[in-house]
C-alpha cells in the first residue's frame, strides 16, 4: 500500500481509521475471553460459580449498544467514503482530463486515446498531476482493472460501459493488472502506468502517431485472438468509434481456444 | 457425436496428464481396497440395513459426516496443490500446474467445500442432533431425509467422476458468465459442475423443507418454541434460508443450463443476453449461503459454551433474536459481492452499511458466549478449545468483513488475496471449528464412547497455528494488489511470504492426519472410554437424556418438557429428590421401515447426470424414467412402518432407568 494518488490515498485513509475503530472494539474483546475463560476455568476454586446466572439486561443493553456504535459510526464512513470516492465522479483538479478507453481482451489491455488518436496494448501512458477519465469495457469475458498503487478498481464487462476516475500525483511505473478471474492466460494480463511529465507526454503521443501499425478492424481482429503475456506495444492511429463499435458488439467477438481439445469430441 | 456414446471418447481418460491419472489411480485402488476390506469381513449386509437403507435420522447424519469428511481429504488436496504450486510459480519459477489444470484446482476446491464438505457436515449435525434435542423420534419425513442424503452424495459423485473423465470447470466455483457460456468453456467442466449442483441442490432442498417442518410441527410435549435449544433454532434459521435460497440457485444454474445446451441467451454476449444479471442472482444465494453454514455452527458453539461452563446460555431471548436477524438481513446484502460493478454511490452505500448491521447480532453473540462463561465453571475439553480458538480468531474475521463492507475500501481489496484471507478467516474457525467442537462432543452419544482428549487438543493446536500461518500473510499480499486465482504471480518478492502459507497448510494437513489417527486410536481403547451414563459431559438438552448410542426410536417415551433446558431441569429435579421420575406407561412404538428407495433414485440420477453432462440423450432418458419408476413403485408400497415390541422398549428403558439411578447415587454420595 503506498498510493501514488489522491483516490488511494483517501482509500488507505478510511482503511486505517476503520481498521483502528474496529481494533479498539475487538483487543479487550480478545483479552476478556481469554481472561473469562481462564479465570472461571473449573479448578479455580476463588472464581463464584453462579450455575443459574443466565440474564442481565444491562449486560444486554451494553452488548447490543457496543457492536451498534461502532456500525452507526461506520456505517457513516461507508457512506461518506461511497460518495466522496465513487469511481464515476470526476475529481477536481485545476488540470484538464485525459480519456483513455480501455478495453480488455484475451489476456491483454487494449487503450485508446481518442483525443490523441492513438493506442497503446499492456502500458498506459498518462501525465502525471493530471486527472485520468476512463471509459471501460470488455471485448470478451469479464475482467477488473486494477492499478494498486492509484486505487479503486472496476469491471469490465462485454456490452457494458463502466467509468473511473483515476490520477498519479507523481511521475514513475506503477503495476497494474486485471483482478478478476479471466480464463487460462488471466495471469499474464498486467500492464504498466508509466506516468511522466506532461510535457513528456505531449512528446510521446506525439511520436507515437509516427510509428507503429493502424488499429483498424483487420489489426483489431489479429489483437483479439488469445494470447498473454503480450509484450507493451503501441499504434499510431485508431479507427474512430473502434471503442463504441465493442460496447456495441459489432466488433469480431473473439472466442478463447479450447485447451483441451478432445472435450469437444471427435465429431463434435 | 456419437448417438451411443454422445461426446465421450478414450481420449476423455486423462492419460497424457501424469497427475490426474496418478491420483485417479490411487482413488480406485482406495475404493476397490475398501470394496474388498468390507465384503471379506461380510460387512456389507450390515451396511445395507443400518446405514444405507436407513430411514434413522442418526444414522444419516453420520453418513453426511462421513461424505464431508471423506470430501473433506479431497478438498484439502486440492488446496495443498495450490498452495505448492503458489510457492513454486513464483517470479522465474513455472510451477507445477499448467493453467488449466490449476484452474480446475481451484474451481473444484471452492466447490467441493463448500457443497460438499461444509453442507454436508452441517447437515448432518442437524440430521444427528435436532430430533433428539426436540425429544422426538425422528425428523417430519424420514424416507424423503435418505432420498436427500443420497442426492448429495450423487453430486458428490459426479464431482469426483470430472477427475477421471472429462474435466472439471475452469471457471471458479460460481462460473460467471459469460466465462462459463459455450462460447468460452466448451468442454464437459462446466456441465459436470452444473450437473452435480442441479442434482445436490434438490437433495438440499428437500431437507431444507423436512427440517422446517420438523422443527415447527414435531416437538416433544411441553417444547414451546422458547424452549428449544439454540441449535434448534439457528438449525431453523438455517433451513429457512435454504428454503429461500436453494431455489434461486437451481433456477440461475438452470438458466445457464439452457444457454449451454439448447442456445438460450440469458447471459451471452450477445442476443440480449446479460451477464450482470448472473452476478445478481447467484449472489441472491450466496450470501445467504454462508450464514446456512455458520448459523447452524453459531448453534453448536452455544451448545458447547452453556455445556462445558454449567450454565445456562446467557441471553437465550437475546441469541434467538440476533439469529433470526442475520437470518433476514442476509437477504439483503448481496451486493456487496460486486462493489466494483460501477452501481453507483447510493446504491453501494446501502447494501455497504446492510452489510455491516450483520455484524451486530454476530459481535452480540460474541459477547453471550463471553458472559456464558463468566460466573460459570468451565472445563477445558477439545470443544472449549474450538470455542475460544473460534472466538478469538472469528472477531478478526469480522473486522476484515466490515471492511470489506466498505466499498471504497471493497475498491481496492476486491477480489483479492485479502478477500480470500477474510473468508477463509470467517469460515475456518466459524464453521470448520464448530464442525470439529461438535465431532467431538456428540461422538460419543453416536457411538458411546469418547475421543481421546490429548490428541483433539494436538489437533486443535495443529489447526489454529496452521489456519494463521496459511492465512494471515494473505491479508499483507492482498494490501500489496495481490490477485486471488493466479496460477503465476509475477512479484518475486511475495515468495517468503507464500512459504510460511505452505507450512501452514502442512500444519492443517497434520491435523487432519491427528485427526483419523485420534479416531482409529480411540476406536481401538473404546473400552476403557466407553460413555456408560449416555450423558459424558453433563448435558443440559434432551440428547443427553437417552442412551449411548440411542436406541432406533431415540426415547421410549417422549419426555415432557417443563422449562428451557429441559434435561438439566429433570437432572436438577432428580437430585433434588433423589429419585427418577416414576415410570411411565411404556406403549409399543412405530417406525418407518428401511428402503433402498434413496439410494436406488440417486443411482438413477446419477446416470441421468453423467448422461447429460456427456450427451448421452439415450440414457439421460432411461436415467429419468428409472428415478420415476422408483418413486412410483415407492408410492405404491403396503408395510409403511414395522412395530418395535413392548419388551424390548421396556428393557431398553430400564436399562437407561438402572443408569441413571446409579448415576444419580453417584451425585449424591458426593454431595
Amino acid at each position: 500500500m503506498d498510493p501514488v494518488g489522491p483516490v488511494a490515498a483517501a482509500e488507505k485513509q478510511i482503511l486505517i481509521n476503520s481498521t483502528a475503530i474496529m481494533l479498539a472494539i475487538i483487543i479487550p474483546t480478545m483479552i476478556a475471553t481469554v481472561a473469562v475463560a481462564f479465570w472461571f476455568r473449573r479448578g479455580n476454586t476463588k472464581a463464584e460459580y453462579r450455575p443459574d446466572w443466565e440474564y442481565s439486561g444491562a449486560i444486554e443493553l451494553v452488548v447490543w449498544a457496543i457492536p451498534i456504535l461502532t456500525i452507526t459510526l461506520l456505517g457513516g464512513i461507508a457512506w461518506i467514503g461511497s460518495h466522496n470516492l465513487e469511481p464515476s465522479r470526476p475529481l477536481t483538479s485545476p488540470n484538464k482530463p485525459i480519456n483513455v478507453q480501455v478495453v480488455s481482451l484475451d489476456w491483454k489491455w487494449l487503450f485508446i486515446y481518442p483525443d490523441q488518436h492513438v493506442a497503446t496494448v499492456n502500458q498506459l501512458i498518462v501525465p502525471a498531476g493530471t486527472p485520468i477519465n476512463f471509459q471501460l469495457t470488455s471485448a470478451t469475458v469479464w475482467n477488473t482493472f486494477f492499478v494498486p498503487q492509484m486505487g479503486s478498481m472496476i469491471y469490465t464487462m462485454p456490452r457494458m460501459t463502466t467509468r473511473l476516475n483515476l490520477q498519479a500525483d507523481r511521475q514513475g511505473v506503477f503495476p497494474g493488472r486485471s483482478a478478476h478471474f479471466s480464463g487460462d492466460g488471466f495471469p499474464g494480463m498486467e500492464f504498466n502506468v508509466r506516468a511522466v511529465a506532461p510535457q513528456q507526454f505531449a512528446a510521446w503521443a506525439q511520436s507515437a502517431r509516427g510509428a507503429g501499425p493502424v488499429l483498424d478492424g483487420r489489426n483489431y481482429a489479429a489483437l483479439a485472438k488469445p494470447s498473454s503475456y503480450v509484450k507493451p506495444m503501441s499504434y499510431s492511429n485508431v479507427a474512430p468509434g473502434l471503442f463504441e463499435a465493442i460496447v456495441a458488439g459489432r466488433a469480431p467477438p473473439t472466442p478463447q481456444l479450447p485447451h483441451n481439445p478432445q472435450a469437444e469430441g471427435p465429431a463434435g | 457425436m456419437s448417438p451411443v456414446f454422445g461426446k465421450l471418447t478414450w481420449a476423455a481418460i486423462p492419460v497424457h496428464e501424469p497427475i490426474a491419472l496418478a491420483t485417479s489411480v490411487v482413488v480406485i485402488l482406495a475404493i476397490a481396497g475398501m470394496g474388498i476390506w468390507i465384503t471379506a469381513n461380510k460387512w456389507w449386509p450390515y451396511l445395507w440395513h443400518e446405514y444405507i437403507t436407513s430411514c434413522d435420522h442418526k444414522r444419516i447424519g453420520i453418513m453426511y459426516i462421513v461424505l464431508g469428511l471423506v470430501m473433506f481429504v479431497r478438498g484439502f488436496a486440492d488446496a495443498i496443490m495450490m498452495r505448492a504450486h503458489q510457492y513454486l510459480a513464483v517470479g522465474e519459477g513455472p510451477g507445477y500446474l499448467a493453467p488449466e489444470h490449476y484452474n480446475q484446482i481451484f474451481s473444484a476446491h471452492g466447490t467441493i467445500m463448500i457443497f460438499f464438505v461444509a453442507m454436508p457436515l452441517v447437515i448432518g449435525f442437524m440430521n444427528f442432533v435436532v430430533p433428539l434435542q426436540l425429544g422426538v423420534r425422528d425428523v417430519a419425513f424420514p424416507t424423503l431425509n435418505n432420498v436427500s442424503f443420497w442426492l448429495n452424495a450423487s453430486g458428490a459423485l459426479l464431482v469426483n467422476v470430472s477427475l477421471f473423465v472429462g474435466e472439471f470447470a475452469r471457471t471458479g466455483w460460481l462460473a460467471f458468465p459469460p466465462l462459463s457460456e459455450k462460447m468460452f468453456s466448451p468442454g464437459v467442466g462446466v456441465d459436470y459442475y452444473l450437473v452435480a449442483l442441479q442434482i445436490s441442490g434438490v437433495g438440499t432442498v428437500l431437507t431444507g423443507v423436512n427440517f422446517v417442518t420438523t422443527i415447527l410441527k414435531i416437538r416433544a410435549p411441553g417444547m414451546s418454541y422458547f424452549r428449544m435449544p439454540v441449535f434448534c433454532w439457528t438449525s431453523l434459521a438455517s433451513n429457512l434460508l435454504i428454503i429461500a435460497a436453494f431455489p434461486v440457485l437451481t433456477v440461475t444454474l438452470a438458466l445457464l443450463m439452457l444457454d449451454r445446451y439448447l442456445g438460450f441467451h440469458f447471459f451471452t454476449n450477445d442476443g440480449g443476453g446479460n451477464s450482470m444479471l448472473y452476478m445478481n442472482l447467484i449472489w441472491v444465494w450466496g450470501h445467504p449461503e454462508v450464514y446456512i453454514l455458520v448459523l447452524p455452527a453459531f448453534g453448536i458453539y452455544s451448545e458447547v459454551a452453556a455445556t462445558f461452563s454449567g450454565k445456562p446460555l446467557f441471553g437465550y431471548r437475546s441469541m434467538v433474536f440476533a439469529t433470526m436477524v442475520i437470518c433476514i438481513v442476509s437477504f439483503t446484502v448481496w451486493l456487496h459481492h460486486f462493489f466494483t460493478m460501477g452501481a453507483g454511490a447510493d446504491v453501494n452505500a446501502v447494501f455497504g452499511i446492510a452489510s455491516m448491521i450483520i455484524g451486530v447480532p454476530t459481535g452480540v453473540k460474541i459477547y453471550n458466549w463471553l458472559f456464558t462463561m463468566y460466573g460459570g465453571r468451565v472445563r477445558f475439553n477439545v470443544p472449549v478449545y474450538y470455542l475460544l480458538g473460534f472466538m478469538l480468531l472469528f472477531v478478526g474475521g469480522g473486522l476484515t468483513g466490515v471492511l470489506l463492507a466498505i466499498p471504497p475500501v471493497d475498491f481496492v481489496v476486491h477480489n483479492s488475496l485479502f478477500l480470500v484471507a477474510h473468508f477463509h478467516h470467517v469460515i475456518i474457525p466459524g464453521v470448520v471449528f464448530a464442525i470439529f467442537a461438535g465431532y467431538h462432543y456428540w461422538f460419543p452419544k453416536a457411538f458411546g464412547f469418547t475421543l481421546d482428549e490429548r490428541l483433539g487438543k494436538a489437533g486443535f493446536w495443529c489447526w489454529f497455528v496452521g489456519f494463521n500461518l496459511a492465512f494471515m500473510p494473505s491479508y499483507l499480499l492482498g494490501f500489496w494488489g495481490g490477485t486471488r486465482r493466479m496460477q503465476h504471480i509475477s512479484d518475486p518478492s511475495w515468495k517468503p511470504w507464500l512459504a510460511v502459507e505452505l507450512v501452514g497448510a502442512f500444519f492443517i494437513a497434520a491435523a487432519l492426519a491427528i485427526t483419523v489417527w485420534q479416531l482409529l486410536y480411540s476406536i481401538r481403547t473404546r473400552e476403557q472410554r466407553r460413555d456408560l451414563t449416555g450423558d459424558p459431559w453433563d448435558g443440559r438438552t434432551l440428547e443427553w437424556l437417552t442412551l449411548s448410542p440411542p436406541p432406533h426410536y431415540n426415547f421410549a417415551v417422549l419426555p415432557d418438557v417443563h422449562g428451557e433446558e429441559a434435561y438439566w431441569h429433570r437432572k436438577q429435579l432428580a437430585i433434588e429428590r433423589e429419585e427418577l421420575i416414576p415410570e411411565p406407561n411404556y406403549q409399543p412404538i412405530e417406525m418407518p421401515v428401511n428402503t433402498p428407495t434413496g439410494v436406488i433414485v440417486a443411482f438413477f440420477s446419477s446416470l441421468c447426470g453423467f448422461a447429460i453432462i456427456w450427451y448421452i440423450w439415450w440414457l439421460a432418458i432411461l436415467g429419468v424414467v428409472g428415478a420415476f419408476a422408483v418413486f412410483v413403485w415407492y408410492a405404491w408400497r403396503d408395510e409403511h412402518e414395522h412395530i418395535i415390541p413392548i419388551e424390548e422398549v421396556i428393557a431398553n428403558a430400564r436399562e437407561r432407568r438402572r443408569i441413571r439411578m446409579d448415576a444419580l447415587h453417584t451425585v449424591s454420595q458426593s454431595t
